[in-house]
């Protein structure tokens, strides 16, 4: 990977190639990022199979260094939302998330993962793990091919491989990032940056019932 | 081969005269009393020989105010399944619970609560299982209506056939998939803790032999966790290292299947029946594609026919080396053994890919038949897979069944009794590694299988050693089937009639069902002559085998709760639908 750790243009001498680079120390950062890209382990669904897939002997991503799947999100650089998110598991995603230390990345694995997918008008289904994540990559599919994740790995390299210090690397910055509000399990799913929407459609609903409304049981 | 293909076994049996025949035209069975169903199960069961409860749901017949719960009973000698109905008000839906009788009633019974609102008196634990505590209404009831709600049923008119679609979310007000009901207010709602969940599991508190008194302590594995096979969760009570007593929590991967497949063409909902078990596609489409053809009653062409049999058992090789390689990652023996299963697996997804176009979502099969032809030279990999799977398979087994740690770990743990399995539903290989050669290939034939030769696997110890020694068993006696296939295949079309996107099926109902890799997988369906139809419900092996891990684990180490639950070979996709 010497080639890609050089600055361009830097002439090495031959008998000094491979065992001297000259580089920047946005490169050499990124270089070593981007080189050892550990993911979460985390399977949701259909496409955690494929995903599992792209892991083993035929597809074998560790090629691109990204074999160490870590169970622990304290340890993890990226976190592969492979599969249908649904309003039950969204919040334990989201805690997920804010555990894992910062530069963290999110890929949405699948149509599920990136839209909702074929459930998407499924009343237990979040559209998109995008409604609460920031999503770096988006991989098309259902499920995406290994050779479609791959290629979306890939992507994430080189979006990494782009990020400067100076300007990117918000997770240098004093205030640091706050952390997402975990939805909560309400009649439905209640995302707590919406609260006061939430309230105030339900007024609005009081006053004027909604023929296609839901039926109200509370057992 | 022993057994005749089964008529009717209800026909020439008479039951009590209170058990009045379902004489609606594409019915079939015994509708009783509300009040007198448990009566009636009792009467099965001690009389009749019905030691299984095969599935338990419901449909609800809106605009009538009329929800049937809708059981079926077999018979673990086999034959065909005893359908019993009851018929039960909107408002006050109410019936007893059967689990007494039969303990694999339990997570279906939770599920109609759940999804149809019908409440079942004595029940143990009535929760909620596939939603959660506080969800609003019961959503498979025909007037419940989801957020991004568009019409009843597809193809929706705006995308077909103006094609004007608009972004669901920018309709709702929200910009979400969410609804709330009239009066919510976020701020005092106080969400479940559980808590309820942890109180009615079984709890002892003992002095200790050293005079200190010890409790005991709640430990849940998962949702997020790598043992759970996927997004499941186990809430364990452990005296030390020891489960006293485990509840499984499923429902983190409910998406709606069965909403969302009622709203659906018929044939529209062969891909999401892909996705039900992600393992096996095939044979999803199979039980599907039986279910639909008892209704148009139709009949696939001799080709179809071997060409399904061959998707199904591929399809069962598939997930049985699926499942050893995933038990062998729980037994510890992290991530290797399963890469040469999963390396055998990519030669046969690799057929897949070759003859229906996907490697693992294939929607292959239609109704009369299969979409397409397997070609020369997708015939010609086939022909490969056959001569190196037996040959992959000794090597497999060489290196692990005789391996002392597995033994060591899976012998004589997790064991289910055959009557604990049989009053349990279950069904597959964790059945038939108790003792029980029930397997529907033989105990109630359906497609070509009475013209195979090939052996029902059967243990007899119940514990993992043997679950795990069966899947290997029944490999073989799957590329035993295949070979017979390959060499007697014949040649024709593989599709009865024109093939159509839109299928009218005549009003009635029935159920499909095929011996799945993992049990018996069935779909209950329930047409009124329209594109859609009106039931669609989906009998999940695993869900309903799922009844025995709580069984299974007590007594057991936490380490072996990992290794029990990956000898069920579980797929969430399935269990939570």
């Amino acid at each position: 990977m010497t080639e890609s750790l050089n600055s361009p243009g830097v002439q090495i001498p031959e008998e000094l190639a491979g065992q001297v680079a000259i580089t920047t120390i946005d490169r050499i950062y990124n270089w070593g990022r981007r080189n050892s890209l550990w993911p979460l382990m985390s399977g949701l669904a259909c496409c955690a199979i494929e995903m599992i897939c792209t892991a083993a002997s035929r597809y074998d991503f560790s090629r691109f260094g990204m074999e160490v799947m870590r169970p622990s999100p304290r340890q993890a650089d990226f976190m592969l939302i492979s599969g249908t998110v649904t309003k039950k598991m969204v919040p334990q995603l989201v805690r997920l998330y804010n555990q894992m230390p910062e530069p963290k990345y999110v890929i949405a694995m699948g149509a599920c993962a990136s839209g909702g997918g074929p459930f998407k008008e499924g009343y237990s289904v979040v559209p998109g793990i995008d409604k609460f994540l920031p999503v770096d990559v988006y991989i098309p599919g259902c499920p995406p091919t290994p050779q479609a994740l791959l290629n979306g790995l890939m992507k994430l390299q080189e979006k990494i491989d782009h990020q400067a210090l100076k300007t990117d690397a918000h997770w240098y910055k004093k205030e640091g990032s706050a952390p997402i509000p975990v939805p909560v399990l309400g009649p439905d799913l209640i995302d707590l940056r919406k609260a006061e929407q939430i309230r105030q459609s339900c007024l609005i609903a009081e006053t004027t019932p909604d023929e296609g409304g839901k039926e109200v049981s509370h057992e | 081969m022993s057994d005749q293909p089964t008529a009717a076994v209800t026909a020439g049996e008479t039951f009590l005269e209170w058990f009045t025949a379902d004489e609606r035209p594409g019915y079939a069975g015994y509708i009783v009393p509300a009040e007198r169903m448990h009566e009636a199960a009792e009467y099965l069961k001690t009389r009749k020989h019905f030691d299984m409860l095969t599935s338990v749901t419901a449909a609800d017949y809106f605009p009538e105010d009329r929800i049937e719960m809708i059981y079926h009973f077999r018979r673990s000698t086999g034959g065909e399944p005893l359908r019993v109905k009851s018929f039960l008000s909107r408002e006050n839906s109410q019936i007893d619970s059967l689990v007494d009788l039969y303990p694999g009633a339990e997570l279906q019974e939770r599920e109609v609560w759940d999804l149809m609102g019908v409440r079942f008196t004595n029940h143990p634990d009535l929760r909620r299982i596939l939603t959660w505590e506080g969800f609003a209404g019961h959503p498979l009831r025909k007037d419940w209506k989801e957020p991004f709600y568009e019409e009843e049923v597809k193809p929706f008119k705006s995308r077909w056939p103006e094609g004007k679609f608009v972004r669901a979310e920018e309709k709702n007000p929200l910009g979400d998939n969410t609804r709330f009901p009239a009066g919510f207010d976020p701020d005092t709602w106080v969400p479940d803790n559980d808590d309820i969940l942890y109180k009615s599991m079984t709890h002892v508190a003992k002095a200790g032999e050293d005079g200190f008194d010890s409790d005991t302590i709640i430990v849940n594995l998962g949702p997020q966790h790598p043992s759970t096979h996927g997004v499941f969760r186990m809430v364990a009570r452990l005296d030390g290292e020891t489960v006293v007593d485990l509840k499984p929590v499923m429902g983190y991967l409910h998406r709606n299947h069965e909403k969302i497949g009622e709203r659906n063409t018929f044939l529209g909902n062969m891909p999401f029946t892909d996705r039900l078990d992600y393992i096996c596609a095939m044979s999803n489409n199979f039980a599907y594609a039986l279910a639909v053809e008892k209704l148009l009653n139709v009949a696939p062409p001799e080709r179809a026919e071997y060409i399904r049999v061959i998707m199904a058992e591929l399809t069962r090789i598939v997930n049985h080396l699926v499942a050893n390689g995933f038990l062998l990652n729980d037994l510890g023996a992290f991530f290797t053994p399963v890469l040469y299963s999963l390396e055998e697996r990519e030669f046969i997804l690799d057929f897949f890919e070759a003859v229906s176009g996907s490697r693992m979502m294939c929607n292959y099969f239609r109704f009369g038949g299969v979409v397409r032809d397997i070609d020369e030279n997708a015939m010609k990999m086939l022909k490969a897979i056959l001569e190196r799977l037996p040959r992959k398979m000794d090597e497999l087994e060489k290196y692990l069944t005789g391996s002392e740690i597995v033994r060591v770990r899976a012998e004589g743990v997790g064991v289910l009794t055959p009557e604990a399995a049989i009053a349990n539903s279950a069904s597959g290989p964790l059945l038939r590694a108790t003792g029980v050669p029930y397997d529907l290939r033989r105990a109630d034939p359906y497609s070509i299988y009475d013209r195979f030769d090939f052996d029902i696997c059967v243990r007899y110890h119940g514990d993992i050693y043997d679950r795990f020694m069966l899947r290997l068993d029944e490999i073989r006696q799957s590329i035993r089937i295949l070979k017979q296939a390959v060499k007697d295949i014949p040649a024709g079309p593989v599709i009865t009639g024109k093939p159509q996107y839109q299928v009218r099926v005549p009003a009635g109902e029935s159920y499909g069902r095929v011996e799945g890799p993992k049990g018996e997988l069935g779909f209950y369906l329930v047409s009124t002559g329209k594109t859609n139809p009106a039931r669609y419900h989906v009998r999940a092996p695993t869900f309903i085998n799922l009844t025995s891990l709580a069984g299974m684990s007590r007594g057991n180490k936490v380490a072996d709760v990992v290794t029990i639950l990956g000898s069920i070979d579980i797929v969430l996709g399935e269990v939570d639908r």
